[in-house]
C-alpha cells in the first residue's frame, strides 16, 4: 500500500513539475504575473510531495519490506539502522530519487528568493529546474522504479512490476541481499550525496544563465545571483571527489586514491569546468568580459553533469563503479542531446548581445592569465573527455576495444597541472587591466627569492627526480606567494574587531591548545602531528581573523593554498610510492623503504553481522626500533565481495600500507602480503581539510561592520 | 550599464557561418557517437536468424580439426557449427563440458556438426589441464584478441554457446551451461533434419 | 659376466647421478620469479575479465592465471617486453595500458595535444586583437601609472582612465547590491 503511495506521489509531483513549466513559460509569454505566480507555487510544492515520497522510501527501507525489488537489493535484517537509512543511495533506483529530492530542495530554495528586480528572468529558472526535475522524475516513474514489487508469474518466473501482472502470485522474501559491503563505509556513505549536492547546485547557475539568455539581459546579474551556489556547488563537487578518493584508499585495497577510472573521471570534468567556471566569472564581475565564454563554460558544466550520469549509468561505459545496465540510457541519451542543443542553439542565438564592456589590455593582466587558467583547464578536460570517449570510437569504427588508462592521462595532464601550479602563484600577483611584464615582475620578485632556494635544497638533499624538485618547486611558489599576499594583508590592515569576536577567538585558541596537549598527553610517540595540527590552527584562526575583511579574495587563497597542500601528497605519491609483494611464513620478514614488517599471526573470527574476518598481525620496526603493529584484513560477507581492509601507519611523512592479499592463497602458515609505502599521502587529506575551511572563509556571511572594505573589493 | 568613456567595444558580431556549422557537425557527431555507443550496449549479443561474420579460430595442438591447425567458419558451410564459449577459470563451465563433450560423440562419425570449444580470456596450461579433465576431443582454440568473443557479444560471460546452420546462419543462443545432452541434441536435431 | 653387469649398472647409476645434479642444477639455475617481478609486468596489464583494474591487483581467478603464466614466461627467461607481446597477441591491444600507436589510435595521442595548441593559437590571436584595439583610443593615459598590483586598494586616487572605470563598475555593484 505505501508503495503505491510512494509513487503516486511521485507521478503526482512529475505532473505538477510539467506543469510549473507550462505555466512558467506560458507566463513568461503572456507577461502574466498570475501564470509565474502559479508555475511557482506548483515548483515549491514539488517539495514537500518529495520529501513524502522519500520519506516512504526510507521508512520501507527501514522496515524491511523485502517485497520490494530495492528493498530487497539493498538492505538486509542483520544492517545497522543507518546503513538502512543510507542505502536509498546504495542502488540505481534510490540514487535517482535523491537526485530529484536534492533538485527539488534548491529550485524550491531559490524560487523562495525575494525577486522583485529580477522578475523576469524567474520564469526561466523555475522552467529549466523543473524541466531537470521532471527528467529524473520520470526516469524513476517509468524506468527505475524503487517501488517495484516481487511477483511470481503462472509460468514460475519471479519479476520486479509495479502492478501485478495477469496470474501472479505477490513473493515476499524474509530477507534482502543487504548493501553492497565496499559501500558500507563511511567514506561511501557520504561520497554519493556530496557528488549529488556538487551536481544538483551546478543547475541553479546554469538555470540562470539560460533564463539570462532567453530574456536577452546581457550583463552579470545571472552570476552575481548565483555566485554562492557556484561556489557551494563546486565545494560539494570537491568534497565529493575527494571523499571518493578516501574511500578508494581505505576500501580498495589498491594502495591508491584515484585510478582514472572511466566513471571517477566523468565526476571530474564537471569539476573541471566548474572550476574554470568560478575563475572566468571574476573576470566578467570585475570587468565585463568573456560573457559569452562563460555562458558556454556553463552549459558544459551542466551538459558534463547529465553527460558524466548518463555514461556511469547506460551501460555505455563498463567500469567497476558502474551501476549495472538499465534501460534508461535512451531517455538520458534524448534530454541531453535536446538540452545541449537547446542551450547551445540560445547561445549562437545571443552570442552577438554578449559582446564585452571593456576589451582586454595586456597580456599580463589578471583577466589575460585567467584567460590561460581557463585553456589549461580546458586541456585537461579534453585529455579527459579524449580518454573516456575514445575506447568508444575505437570499437565502433574497428571493432576492437582498447584501454585507456592511468599512463596516458597522467602523461598528459601532469605538465598541464603543472602549469596551473605556476598560474596560481603568479595571477594573485598580477593586476586587472593594464597590468605589464615590469609591474607583475615587481610584485613577483620577493616570493620568488625564497621558491629559488627550494630546489636547491631538494637537491642536496638527494632528491633528483626532475618531476619532484619542478612540482615541488612550484608548490613552494603558490606557498609563498599565498603567505606574501596574507603579510601584506597583515601590514595594511588595522584589524578592527569587535569585543565579542575577541573573546570568541580567545577561547576557541585555548581550547584548541588544550585539545592538541591532550591528544599529544595521549600519544607521545607521535608528539609531532598533535604539534603540526596546532600551529596549523592557530594559523588558520590568524588567518581567519584577517580573511574577513575580503573573504572572497583571502578565502580563495586559502583555497589555493589547500589545492598546493594536496599537491604535495599527489607528487608524493605519484613520485615516490613503492611497493612490494611477498609470500611470508609466520615469523618471515618482508622489507620496504627502511621498514621491516614481522608476520606474527593469522586469525579468522566471525563477526555479529555475519561477516567472516580474517586478520594478520605483523609487527612493524625501523632501524630495529618496533613501532607497533598493523592488523591487515579482508572481510568475508555471507554473499557479496570480500572487503579488504589494509592496515595502515599513517604519519605526515607516509603511510604504511599493508594488504593482506585475499586473491592468492592464504593460510595461517603462509600468507601473502602486498606493502605500499605512500609518501606524503597524508597531505591530500590536510590539504581537503583546509579545503573546507577556505571554503567557509569565503561563503561565509559577513556582518555589515566587518565588509567595509570587502564590499569594495570582493 | 557602466559608461565606457573611452573603450569603443568592438563591432557586435555574431558567430560567423562557418564557425555555427562546425559547431552543429560537432555536437551532432557527439550525439551519434552516443546513439551508437548507446545501441551497441543495449543489443550488446548478435541477433537470432543474423549471417555470422567470418572468423578464424587457431586450434590448440592435440585439439585440431581433421588436423587443420586453424579453422575458418566459412569453411565449414553445410555443417551445423556449434560455438561454446568457456574457461578454465569458470565454474559453471565445467557444469556442462562432459554433455557437451557427449553430445559431441554423438554426432562425431557422420560429420554432419562441427563443435567448436571457444577458450574466453584463459591461459594455455589451465586450459589444457581443463580439456584433459573433462576428456574433451572436440576442436578448440583459444579466442586470440578476444576477437571471436566480440563478434556475438560485447559483454561476454562464460559459459555461452551459439549454434549456426548450415547456411551461417546464427540460429540459437545459449547463455549460461546447458543442463542435459538432450537439451543440445534438441536445439541441433531440427536443423539437421532442415529446420 | 657379472663384473660386466656390475660396471653397467654402476654406470648407468653414475649417468642418473650426473643427470639428476644436472637438472636440478638447472632448475636451480632459475628460481621462481618473485611476486615484485611478476606484479612489475602485470601493473601494466588490464585483463579483460575486470575492466580498467590492473592485473597486479585483480582478484578474479582469471587474473591468478594470468600472473601465474608471467611468472611461468619469467622463469623460462623470456623478457618483460616478449611477455606483453604475447598477452597482446592472445588477448588483443586492450591488455595494454595504452592504445597501441597504430592505425586509428594514432588519434588518441594526437587529438589533445592538437587541440590544446589550436585552443592556445585562438587565444594569442584574439589576445593581439584585443590589445590592438584596446591600445589606439587609451593611448594617451595608460603609460601614465600602471594599475596598483594589490588589490586592496585599488580604487583610491591616481585618477586614470582604468580606475574611472573600475569606480563606476563598483558603484554600479553598489547600487546592484541594494
Amino acid at each position: 500500500m505505501l508503495a503505491q503511495l510512494g509513487l503516486g506521489i511521485f507521478a503526482l509531483t512529475f505532473l505538477l513539475a510539467l506543469f510549473s513549466v507550462g505555466a512558467a513559460v506560458a507566463g513568461y509569454f503572456s507577461k502574466s504575473d498570475r501564470w509565474v505566480e502559479t508555475a511557482r507555487l506548483a515548483m515549491l510544492l514539488t517539495f514537500p510531495l518529495i520529501t513524502v515520497g522519500v520519506a516512504t522510501l526510507i521508512y520501507l527501507l527501514v522496515t524491511g519490506h523485502y517485497e520490494l525489488q530495492y528493498v530487497y537489493s539493498v538492505t538486509s535484517n542483520e544492517m545497522p539502522f543507518y546503513l538502512k537509512i543510507t542505502a536509498l543511495w546504495g542502488g540505481q533506483a534510490g540514487s535517482l530519487v535523491l537526485w530529484s529530492w536534492l533538485m527539488s530542495a534548491f529550485a524550491s530554495a531559490v524560487t523562495l528568493r525575494k525577486w522583485e528586480r529580477d522578475r523576469e528572468l524567474l520564469p526561466w529558472v523555475i522552467a529549466v529546474t523543473s524541466v531537470t526535475l521532471a527528467f529524473f522524475l520520470a526516469l524513476s516513474i517509468f524506468y527505475e522504479n524503487p517501488f517495484a514489487r516481487w511477483w511470481q508469474t503462472s509460468g514460475g518466473d519471479i519479476v520486479a512490476r509495479m502492478f501485478a501482472p495477469a496470474g501472479a502470485l505477490p513473493l515476499i522474501p524474509s530477507d534482502g541481499q543487504g548493501l553492497n559491503p565496499l559501500l558500507r563505509h563511511p567514506g561511501m556513505i557520504i561520497h554519493p550525496p556530496m557528488l549529488y549536492l556538487g551536481f544538483v547546485a551546478f543547475v541553479i547557475p546554469f538555470a540562470f544563465a539560460m533564463a539570462a539568455l532567453v530574456t536577452g539581459r546581457s550583463d552579470d546579474r545571472w552570476i552575481r545571483l548565483t555566485r554562492r551556489w557556484t561556489l557551494v556547488a563546486w565545494v560539494f563537487l570537491s568534497l565529493g571527489l575527494v571523499l571518493g578518493m578516501r574511500w578508494a584508499y581505505d576500501v580498495l585495497g589498491w594502495g591508491g586514491y584515484w585510478a582514472w577510472d572511466p566513471v571517477e573521471i566523468a565526476a571530474l570534468m564537471p569539476w573541471l569546468t566548474g572550476t574554470a567556471f568560478l575563475h572566468s566569472v571574476m573576470i566578467q564581475e570585475k570587468r565585463g568580459m568573456f560573457k559569452q565564454w562563460n555562458m558556454l563554460l556553463i552549459i558544459l558544466t551542466y551538459a558534463l553533469v547529465i553527460f558524466g550520469t548518463f555514461l556511469t549509468r547506460s551501460g555505455v561505459l563498463s567500469s567497476v563503479h558502474a551501476f549495472s545496465e538499465s534501460a534508461i540510457g535512451p531517455m538520458f541519451f534524448v534530454f541531453i542531446g535536446v538540452t545541449f542543443v537547446t542551450s547551445v542553439a540560445l547561445l549562437i542565438y545571443r552570442w552577438k548581445d554578449l559582446k564585452a564592456e571593456v576589451e582586454m589590455h595586456s597580456l599580463f593582466s589578471r583577466e589575460a592569465l585567467f584567460l590561460l587558467n581557463n585553456l589549461l583547464f580546458m586541456g585537461v578536460l579534453i585529455v579527459c573527455f579524449w580518454g573516456v570517449i575514445f575506447p568508444l570510437i575505437s570499437e565502433l569504427v574497428t571493432g576492437q576495444k582498447v584501454t585507456v588508462g592511468p599512463p596516458f592521462y597522467i602523461r598528459a595532464n601532469g605538465p598541464l597541472f603543472g602549469a596551473l601550479l605556476a598560474l596560481m602563484g603568479i595571477a594573485p600577483l598580477s593586476a586587472w587591466g593594464r597590468s605589464t611584464y615590469k609591474t607583475l615582475g615587481r610584485a613577483l620578485w620577493k616570493p620568488s627569492i625564497p621558491t629559488v632556494i627550494v630546489p636547491i635544497v631538494l637537491a642536496i638533499l638527494g632528491v633528483r627526480n626532475w618531476v619532484a624538485l619542478v612540482g615541488f618547486t612550484l608548490v613552494a611558489f603558490v606557498i609563498f606567494v599565498t603567505l606574501y599576499e596574507f603579510w601584506r594583508a597583515f601590514r595594511k590592515s588595522n584589524l578592527e574587531i569587535t569585543k565579542r569576536t575577541q573573546w570568541i577567538v580567545i577561547a576557541l585558541l585555548i581550547l584548541v591548545t588544550i585539545g592538541f596537549a591532550a591528544w599529544a598527553l595521549i600519544d607521545p610517540a607521535n608528539w609531532l602531528t598533535p604539534f603540526v595540527s596546532m600551529i596549523l590552527t592557530y594559523f588558520m584562526v590568524a588567518i581567519w581573523m584577517l580573511a574577513r575583511r575580503n573573504p572572497r579574495r583571502y578565502g580563495g587563497y586559502l583555497i589555493h593554498l589547500s589545492m598546493v597542500v594536496m599537491a604535495i601528497g599527489i607528487l608524493g605519491m605519484q613520485v615516490y610510492q613503492t611497493t612490494t609483494q611477498k609470500t611470508l611464513a609466520v615469523g618471515q620478514n618482508i622489507q620496504l623503504a627502511g621498514y621491516t614488517l614481522r608476520y606474527d599471526s593469522l586469525a579468522q573470527f566471525p563477526y555479529t553481522d555475519g561477516r567472516i574476518v580474517t586478520r594478520a598481525v605483523m609487527s612493524v620496526y625501523r632501524g630495529g626500533q618496533y613501532l607497533g603493529n598493523l592488523y591487515p584484513r579482508y572481510d568475508n560477507y555471507p554473499d557479496g565481495q570480500p572487503v579488504t581492509i589494509a592496515g595502515v601507519r599513517s604519519t605526515l611523512s607516509d603511510d604504511l600500507y599493508v594488504v593482506l592479499v585475499n586473491w592468492e592463497n592464504v593460510s595461517e602458515a603462509q600468507a601473502p602480503f602486498k606493502v605500499y609505502h605512500n609518501p606524503l599521502i597524508n597531505w591530500l587529506w590536510i590539504g581537503s581539510l583546509m579545503f573546507i575551511f577556505g571554503f567557509l572563509v569565503a561563503a561565509w556571511p559577513v556582518s555589515e561592520k566587518e565588509n567595509d572594505e570587502g564590499k569594495n573589493e570582493s | 550599464m557602466t559608461q565606457e568613456p573611452t573603450n569603443v567595444a568592438a563591432p557586435k558580431r555574431g558567430v560567423p557561418l562557418w564557425v555555427q556549422i562546425l559547431v552543429w557537425i560537432g555536437l551532432l557527431g557527439l550525439l551519434g557517437l552516443l546513439a551508437a555507443g548507446l545501441l551497441k550496449a543495449k543489443n550488446p549479443i548478435m541477433a537470432v536468424r543474423s549471417s555470422v561474420p567470418d572468423f578464424t579460430v587457431p586450434l590448440f595442438s592435440g585439439y585440431e580439426y581433421n588436423t587443420a591447425s586453424e579453422v575458418k567458419l566459412s569453411e565449414l558451410k553445410g555443417k551445423v557449427v556449434l560455438v561454446n564459449f568457456w574457461a578454465s577459470w569458470c565454474q559453471p563451465c565445467r557444469t556442462e563440458a562432459a554433455d557437451l563433450e557427449s553430445a559431441w560423440q554423438s554426432y562425431a562419425e557422420k560429420g554432419q556438426v562441427v563443435f567448436l570449444g571457444v577458450d574466453y580470456v584463459d591461459t594455455e596450461p589451465e586450459a589444457r589441464s581443463y580439456m584433459t579433465d573433462f576428456n574433451i576431443s572436440y576442436p578448440n582454440g583459444p579466442d586470440m584478441g578476444t576477437r571471436i568473443s566480440q563478434i556475438f557479444n560485447r559483454n561476454l560471460g562464460v559459459p555461452e554457446t551459439y549454434i549456426i546452420d548450415q547456411e551461417g546462419i546464427l540460429r540459437f543462443i545459449q547463455i549460461g551451461p546447458f543442463q542435459s545432452v538432450a537439451e543440445i541434441q534438441s536445439v541441433i536435431d531440427p536443423l539437421l533434419a532442415g529446420r | 659376466m657379472k663384473a660386466k653387469t656390475i660396471l653397467l649398472v654402476s654406470g648407468a647409476f653414475l649417468v642418473l647421478t650426473v643427470a639428476l645434479f644436472l637438472t636440478r642444477k638447472v632448475s636451480a639455475q632459475a628460481p621462481t620469479p618473485s611476486d615484485d617481478q611478476v606484479n612489475a609486468i602485470a601493473s601494466q596489464l588490464f585483463c579483460p575479465v575486470c575492466e580498467n583494474t590492473p592485473l597486479d591487483v585483480c582478484p578474479t581467478t582469471a587474473c591468478h592465471q594470468w600472473r601465474e603464466l608471467i611468472r611461468q614466461m619469467l622463469a623460462e627467461g623470456k623478457s618483460p617486453a616478449a611477455i606483453k607481446q604475447y598477452f597482446v597477441d592472445y588477448y588483443g591491444a586492450r591488455v595494454l595500458s595504452e592504445p597501441p600507436v597504430t592505425g586509428i589510435n594514432w588519434l588518441v595521442y594526437i587529438v589533445p595535444p592538437v587541440a590544446f595548441i589550436a585552443g592556445a593559437t585562438l587565444l594569442f590571436l584574439a589576445f593581439r586583437t584585443w590589445r590592438r584595439m584596446g591600445k589606439e583610443p587609451a593611448a594617451g593615459s595608460a603609460s601614465s601609472s600602471p594599475a596598483s598590483n594589490d588589490g586592496s586598494s585599488p580604487v583610491t586616487g591616481s585618477g586614470n582612465v582604468l580606475d574611472d572605470q573600475y569606480v563606476a563598475r563598483i558603484e554600479e555593484e553598489l547600487k546592484k547590491r541594494k
